[in-house]
């Protein structure tokens, strides 16, 4: 029966953990996420799930066992934050070049030094390369559709990719809020088993991702290539076809409000995307004429909808809870390269802002909105990234 | 059995390979010591067996020792996990 349950963001992930009947969960843990696979670990101890729950002991090795039960034909989980990612990074890789439909919950954390347990997107963006696939949430609702819609995705044929669905710790991780659980038998529907094209098999020996030479690498790879731009295709028919069955939609890849015709849009990822509603209402109320587009997926990179976006809006604001050292922030970068071949571009700032989770409040939105606009009008934008709030 | 590619749709999503005996070849060629089992001291423990990393030792009826000498690489385990000193190495002559 579908219910209403009130919880955190993380217990929601783990709820949706086991409406997806995921058969096996590696679990380490690590703030903020921990509390994902404690949920986990009561469904299991309940008899609610029915899992095989390993306790490891790393990351790392977390998701090795993941991969060693994906490949065997199961749907697998874990999550993890942070550090906990860095030293997954190598098995990443191993999980995508297999070709193995893992989901993992991120709950973003800055990265140390200096420590920190509060949010921002660099622990997920510093696996950009990986070949996973990249979601970022804005409230639970989205966490709990989107591990659901992930497993979708992921198992499709046309895909076979790992995903990371993205939330922001704290703010989302370990705050109450309410969530629809749809009816078990309706997901159950929508989500059959997973079957995999090339299970272990005892009786079929063979082994995966072995020594390529040259001559067959570069195909593996554009291989990988080819199931992300499938994907791009594969995610909005999945969100609309989601919302027709369970009455809730996200956006697919990128999440737009009030952009048709906005003269300026704002560019955001997590729940800076939330807030900046309030933001674009605010100044909508005021008589500017702003936008919001939340990229809800950033890999693969909502490149052409961005073009599109674009096509109708005199000036781009990004704003990035992240920042690549000696550059800007990923958003701001991809969201010019997207654009770069198109004359008719307009004008982009890059904002930083919200790092090591920093309030990223609608008044701080409306500040960077406003300064943008100024930009637009003097016909002028710095080109470096400009840093919000910071201290002098 | 899995076909060599010719082209790229050719290929599964993931490299697949299957084991074969000796895929690389006869291995025991890049033997330097050579594992040799004085079976007076042997007491048929296994541990050779389930200690050699290519696989190369089988186990005879009787629980003792055989060495296939077309893989044994030589590495050595078997002669410094064997408890009674019953394997040991000697030097390939040229």
């Amino acid at each position: 029966m579908e219910q209403v349950i009130i919880d955190t963001a993380n217990h929601i992930a783990g709820h949706a953990a086991r409406a997806a009947r995921v058969k096996v969960v590696a679990a380490y843990p690590i703030t903020p996420q921990t509390t994902i696979v404690e949920k986990i670990a009561d469904f299991v101890e309940s008899g609610e799930m029915d899992a095989e729950y390993i306790r490891v002991e790393s990351e790392h090795s977390a998701m090795v066992a993941c991969i060693g039960a994906a490949a065997t034909g199961v749907r697998t989980f874990t999550a993890t934050s942070a550090h906990g990612l860095a030293l997954m990074h190598e098995t990443l890789h191993w999980a995508s070049g297999s070709r193995l439909p893992i989901v993992m919950a991120v709950v973003n954390r800055a990265m140390g030094a200096p420590w920190s347990i509060w949010p921002d997107l660099a622990d997920s963006l510093s696996q950009r390369d990986t070949g996973w696939i990249q979601f970022y949430c804005a409230d639970s609702q989205e966490v709990f559709d989107t591990i659901i819609q992930a497993y979708k995705l992921c198992e499709d044929e046309k895909v076979f990719l790992p995903a990371m669905v993205c939330l922001e710790g704290f703010i989302l991780s370990h705050t109450y809020s309410p969530a629809k659980i749809p009816d078990q038998e309706k997901i159950d529907a929508y989500l059959p088993p997973y079957r995999c094209g090339w299970a272990l098999d005892v009786d079929h020996p063979y082994s995966h991702a072995n020594l390529v030479s040259p001559e067959w690498y570069m195909e593996f790879r554009y291989m990988i290539q080819e199931a992300m731009n499938n994907a791009k295709q594969i995610i909005p028919q999945i969100d609309k076809e989601y919302g027709k069955l369970f009455g809730l939609q996200h956006g697919g890849l990128i999440e737009k409000y009030k952009c048709e015709d906005a003269e300026l849009i704002l560019l955001t990822m997590g729940t800076i995307g939330s807030e900046a509603k309030l933001t674009v209402d605010k100044m909508r109320r005021e008589g500017q004429k702003v936008g919001s587009a939340r990229i809800r997926v950033y890999r693969p990179f909502p490149a052409e909808e961005i073009v599109k976006l674009a096509e109708n809006s005199q000036m781009l604001a990004t704003i990035d809870r992240h920042i690549s050292f000696g550059m800007e922030g990923f958003l701001a970068s991809e969201t010019k390269a997207a654009l770069f071949n198109r004359a008719d571009r307009p004008p982009l700032a890059g904002f930083i802002a919200g790092l090591g989770g920093r309030d990223v409040t609608a008044e701080t939105i409306e500040k960077i909105a406003k300064k943008s606009l100024k930009y637009a009008t003097d016909g002028k934008v710095e080109n470096d990234p400009i840093w919000v709030d910071l201290k002098e | 059995m899995i076909k060599e590619p010719k082209k790229r749709k050719d290929l599964p999503l993931t490299p697949l390979s299957c084991p074969t005996v000796g895929s690389m070849g006869k291995t025991g060629s890049w033997r330097t010591f050579r594992p040799e089992v004085d079976y007076s001291k042997c007491t048929k423990c296994t541990l050779c067996w389930i200690d050699c990393p290519d696989a190369a030792i089988t186990r005879r009826e009787d629980d003792s020792p055989e060495i296939d000498y077309d893989y044994c690489k030589g590495c050595g385990i078997c002669a410094n996990e064997c408890p009674t000193k019953a394997i040991r190495m000697k030097r390939e002559e040229d």
